[in-house]
C-alpha cells in the first residue's frame, strides 16, 4: 500500500501538541527519541570534557592541573557519563525513533511509560552531577575515587557523594528496565501483520536481545549497590570480612551486570551496521539467520563469563579456567558477525558515504579491540596486563568503534530521515577522518604504555612513559574537539539543507524508507502490508 | 495479529503529565534520602514529601488508565501489551532477588569456607583470623553484633509459609469466581487473600521484634544478620506492596470493574502475588531451614 493513502485515512484525529507540553508530556516515539538523542549528545560533551581534563593532566609526568582524588573522580564520572549518559540513551533514542517505523507500528507499545523511562534520565543525570560537585562544598565529604566499578571497601569509606551515585545508578536502572520492557513488548506485540520474527529488520533483533540482557542484569547491579548502601549506613557486613562477608562478592555482583553491559552497548551498533552495510553495498545482508543466532549466542555466553574482569582476585584454578575458556569462545560468534559484514560487502556496488565510512572503520578497529580482548582473556597473560593502560586501550577500542562509531553511523544514516534534510557530506567526511585519526592517536599508544607497565587510574607516571603520553594527549584533544564539528553538522542539518527523499539512500530497503522524510507526527496508523521479498 | 481490521483501532494515549511527575517525585525522594542518611534533619521531610508526590502519581496514573479501560478505549492488542509488560517486570524482579540469593550462596559456600582456612586461599586464616571456624550461621571472625541465636524455621516462619501458600489458593479461588462472573466469590476470595497477606506481614513484624529483643539477632549481626534481614525485609516489602495492590483490586472488584473477559489488572496482581509466594518458598528453604 502506498503511504499517502494511509495518512489520508487517518486525517481525522489528533491535534498535535505544541510548546513545552509537547516535550514534557510526550507520548510520541519520535519526540521521545529526539529527547533521548539530545540528552545523549549533551552527556557526550560532559563525559568528553572530563576525559580531556584527564588527558591534559597526563600530558606530562608530575601533578599539574588536578589532585589525585579529583583525577579519580573525573575517571569515575567520565565512565558513568559515557556509558549510562551517552551511549545507552543514544542507543535507546535510535530504538525509539526507528523501531516503530521499521516494524510498521504507530508507536511504542507503552507510550506513557516510554516517556517515564526518558524523563528518569535527567533525574539520574542530576544525581550523577551532584555526586561530582557535592565534595566541593563544605561538609560534602570526600570525592568518589573508586572508578566506575565502585569496589568496596573504598566505596564504603567515601563520603555522601557515593550515596548520590548509588541512587543515580538505581534511577538509571529503573529507566533501562522500563525502556527494555517497552522495547520487548513493542517488538513482540506491535509488528505489522505478516512480519514474522525472522523477517524483522536486524536493528530490531539486536535491540530485542539487548533488552533481554538489560532486564536480566540491571536488577542485579541494583541489588549490589543496595547492599553497598546498607554496608555504608546500616551496619550490614556483606562486603566486610570481619562480619563474614567478602569484598569480592561486590565484584561478582558488579561484573555479572558489567560484562553483559558491554554487549548492551555493542549490539545496537551491530544492528545499525546491519542496515548501513547492505545499503551502501547494494546487497542484502549476508547470513541473516546466522546473525540472529550469533547474537543470541553472544548474549547467552556473555551472561556467564563475568569473572574474567577479576582474574587477579584469587579464584580457584578451575574457576579461572572456566571463565577463560568461556570468554575466548565468545570470539567465535563475534567473528561470525564480522565475517557476515565482510561477505555482505563482497562484490557489492559500494559507495562510501559517511555512515559507510564509519562502518568500515568499525569493522577494522572493533576487530582490533576484539583481538586485544582475546589477549586479556588468557589468564596468565592477563595477570600482567591487569589494571594497566593496555586495558584502557583495549576497552576504548571496543567501545568507541563498537558502540559510539556505530551510533554515529546510525545518526548520519537516519539524520536525513528525521530532519528531512541531507547533512553536509563534505563536512561529515572531514569529521569522520579527524575523529578516527584522533581516536587512534589517543588510544593506540596506550597499548604500548600498558605493556611497558604504566598502571591506569593513577594521576602521575614514570618519566619514561612521557613521549607516548604526549602523543596520546594530543590525539585526545583532536579527538575531543572534533565532536564540535559533529554538533555543528547536526545543527546545520536540522536547520536546513538539501531536501531528502523518502528513500534517502539509493540502496536503502525497509519500511522506514517508505514514510516521507521527515515523517509526519504519526506514522503507520494503518499497518503496512509486508512484501514477500522483504527480509 | 489475525486481521487488519483490528489494527485500524490502534490505541495511543494522549500526552500525559504523570511521567514527569514521576521523575520529580523520584528525584525529590532520593535526594532527601541521601540527606537523611548523612544526618541532615530536613532529609526525612523531603523524603516524606517525595513519597506523597509518588503516591499521588500512582493514584493519578492508574485513575487515567482505569477510566480509559472503562470507556472501552483498549483493544486486545493493548491488553496483550500490558500482560507482556507485567511479565517482564516480574522477570526483572526475579533477578533483583537473585542478587540477594546469590550473595547468600556465595557467602555460605565460598567466602566463609575461605575465611575458615579451606582451599588454597586458606592462608587468610593463618594470617588474619586464626581463631575463626567457618560455620553457618556466622557473624564473622570479628563476631560483629555480639552473640545471637539464629532464627528457627519451624515456628513463625512455618506458619507464614502456610499463610502465604493458602493465600495463593484463595486468590486462585477469586480468579475462578471472576472467570464465571461470580462477583461474590471474587470479592470473598480477594478479602481472604488480603487478610492472609496482612496476617503474614504482622507475623513477620512480630518475628523481627522477637529477633531483636530475645535473640539479639540484628541487622548488624555479621553476615547472617545482613542476609537474613535483607532477604526477608525486601520480601516483606514486596508482600506489603502486593497487599496494597490487592486492596486496590478489591475496591475495583466491588465496583464491578472486572468481567470474565476484561480483567488484566486482576491477573497482573495475581501474578505478582504468586511471585512473592515463590520467593518466600526460596526464603523458607535457604534462609530459615537449611
Amino acid at each position: 500500500m502506498s503511504y499517502t493513502t494511509a495518512i489520508n485515512d487517518d486525517a481525522h484525529h489528533h491535534h498535535n501538541p505544541t510548546g513545552w507540553r509537547r516535550w514534557l508530556f510526550s507520548t510520541n516515539h519520535k519526540d521521545i527519541g529526539t529527547l533521548y538523542l539530545l540528552f545523549a549528545l549533551s552527556m557526550l560533551f560532559m563525559g568528553g570534557a572530563s576525559a580531556m581534563l584527564i588527558r591534559a593532566e597526563l600530558f606530562q609526568p608530575g601533578i599539574q592541573l588536578l589532585d589525585p582524588d579529583l583525577y579519580n573522580n573525573l575517571v569515575t564520572n567520565h565512565a558513568l557519563l559515557m556509558i549510562f549518559g551517552a551511549v545507552m540513551p543514544a542507543a535507546a533514542g535510535l530504538a525509539n525513533w526507528m523501531i516503530p517505523l521499521m516494524i510498521g507500528a504507530p508507536d511504542m507499545a507503552l507510550p506513557r511509560m516510554n516517556n517515564l523511562s526518558f524523563w528518569i534520565l535527567p533525574a539520574a543525570g542530576t544525581m550523577l552531577i551532584l555526586s561530582f560537585v557535592v565534595p566541593f562544598f563544605p561538609g560534602g565529604g570526600s570525592q568518589i575515587n573508586t572508578g566506575w566499578t565502585l569496589y568496596p571497601p573504598l566505596s564504603v569509606q567515601v563520603g555522601m557523594s557515593m550515596d548520590f551515585l548509588i541512587f543515580a545508578i538505581h534511577l538509571l536502572g529503573i529507566s533501562s528496565v522500563l525502556a527494555s520492557i517497552n522495547i520487548i513488548v513493542t517488538l513482540l506485540n506491535m509488528r505489522a501483520p505478516g512480519m514474522t520474527l525472522m523477517k524483522m529488520p536486524m536493528f530490531c533483533w539486536t535491540w530485542l536481545v539487548t533488552a533481554f540482557l538489560l532486564i536480566l542484569v540491571v536488577p542485579v547491579l541494583a541489588g549490589g549497590v543496595t547492599m553497598l548502601l546498607f554496608d555504608r549506613h546500616f551496619g550490614t557486613s556483606f562486603f566486610d570480612a570481619a562480619g563474614g562477608g567478602d569484598p569480592v562478592l561486590f565484584q561478582h555482583l558488579f561484573w555479572f551486570f558489567g560484562h553483559p553491559e558491554v554487549y548492551v552497548l555493542l549490539l545496537p551498533s551491530i544492528g545499525v551496521l546491519s542496515h548501513v552495510i547492505p545499503t551502501f553495498s547494494r546487497k542484502p545482508l549476508f547470513g541473516y539467520k546466522s546473525m540472529v543466532g550469533a547474537m543470541i549466542a553472544v548474549a547467552t555466553i556473555g551472561m556467564v563469563v563475568w569473572a574474567h574482569h577479576q582474574y587477579t582476585i584469587g579464584m580457584s584454578l578451575g574457576a579461572v579456567s572456566y571463565f577463560m575458556i568461556g570468554t575466548i569462545i565468545i570470539s567465535i560468534p563475534v567473528g561470525l558477525m564480522i565475517f557476515n559484514f565482510i561477505a555482505t560487502m563482497w562484490r557489492g556496488a559500494m559507495t562510501f558515504e559517511t555512515p559507510m565510512l564509519f562502518a568500515v572503520a568499525i569493522i577494522m578497529m572493533f576487530t582490533f579491540g576484539g583481538l586485544s580482548g582475546v589477549m586479556l582473556a588468557v589468564v596468565p597473560a592477563d595477570m600482567q596486563y591487569h589494571d594497566s593502560m593496555f586495558v584502557v586501550a583495549h576497552f576504548h577500542y571496543v567501545l568507541m568503534p563498537g558502540a559510539v562509531f556505530g551510533l554515529f553511523a546510525g545518526v548520519f544514516y537516519w539524520l536525513p530521515k528525521w530532519t528531512g534534510h541531507m547533512y553536509d557530506e563534505k563536512l561529515a567526511k572531514i569529521f569522520f577522518w579527524v575523529n578516527v585519526i584522533g581516536f587512534n592517536l589517543t588510544f593506540f599508544p596506550q597499548h604500548f604504555l600498558g605493556l611497558a607497565g604504566m598502571p591506569r587510574r593513577i594521576i602521575d607516571y614514570n618519566v619514561m612513559f612521557t613521549e607516548f603520553n604526549v602523543v596520546s594527549s594530543i590525539g585526545a584533544m583532536i579527538f575531543g574537539f572534533s565532536h564540535l564539528l559533529l554538533l555543528y553538522i547536526v545543527i546545520k542539518t536540522i536547520r536546513g539543507g538539501e531536501k531528502a527523499t523518502a528513500q534517502v539512500w539509493e540502496g536503502a530497503k525497509g519500511l522506514e524508507w517508505e514514510v516521507p522524510s521527515p515523517p509526519p507526527f504519526h506514522t503507520w496508523e494503518t499497518p503496512p502490508s509486508i512484501k514477500q521479498e522483504q527480509q | 495479529m489475525s486481521s487488519t481490521d483490528q489494527h485500524t483501532t490502534y490505541f495511543i494515549p494522549d500526552p500525559s503529565p504523570w511521567p514527569i511527575i514521576g521523575m520529580v517525585s523520584l528525584l525529590v525522594t532520593l535526594f532527601g534520602a541521601v540527606l537523611a542518611m548523612n544526618g541532615v534533619v530536613v532529609g526525612k521531610f523531603i523524603v516524606f514529601g517525595g513519597l506523597l508526590l509518588f503516591a499521588y502519581l500512582l493514584f493519578g496514573w492508574f485513575r487515567d488508565v482505569i477510566s480509559e479501560n472503562l470507556s472501552d478505549k483498549y483493544n486486545a492488542q493493548v491488553d496483550r501489551s500490558f500482560r507482556m509488560g507485567m511479565f517482564w517486570f516480574i522477570a526483572s524482579e526475579v533477578f533483583f532477588f537473585l542478587a540477594f540469593f546469590g550473595a547468600l550462596f556465595y557467602i555460605r559456600n565460598i567466602a566463609l569456607p575461605w575465611l575458615g582456612g579451606e582451599g588454597y586461599l586458606g592462608a587468610t586464616k593463618e594470617i588474619l583470623y586464626n581463631q575463626f571456624e567457618s560455620a553457618w550461621p556466622s557473624h564473622g571472625p570479628g563476631q560483629l553484633g555480639g552473640e545471637f541465636i539464629p532464627m528457627g524455621a519451624w515456628g513463625i516462619p512455618a506458619i507464614n509459609t502456610f499463610l502465604l501458600l493458602s493465600s495463593g489458593a484463595t486468590i486462585t479461588w477469586a480468579h475462578w469466581g471472576l472467570k464465571q462472573d461470580n462477583q461474590k466469590t471474587l470479592v470473598r476470595g480477594l478479602m481472604a487473600t488480603i487478610a492472609l497477606g496482612l496476617l503474614f506481614v504482622a507475623f513477620q513484624a512480630y518475628e523481627y521484634i522477637h529477633a531483636y529483643e530475645a535473640l539479639n539477632l540484628t541487622l548488624q549481626s555479621g553476615v547472617y544478620g545482613s542476609t537474613f534481614y535483607m532477604l526477608t525485609g525486601f520480601h516483606g516489602f514486596h508482600v506489603t506492596m502486593g497487599a496494597i495492590m490487592l486492596m486496590a483490586i478489591l475496591g475495583r472488584s466491588m465496583k464491578g470493574h472486572f468481567s470474565a473477559h476484561n480483567h488484566f489488572a486482576f491477573e497482573a496482581v495475581a501474578w505478582y502475588w504468586h511471585f512473592v509466594d515463590v520467593v518466600w518458598l526460596g526464603l523458607f528453604i535457604f534462609v530459615y531451614w537449611f
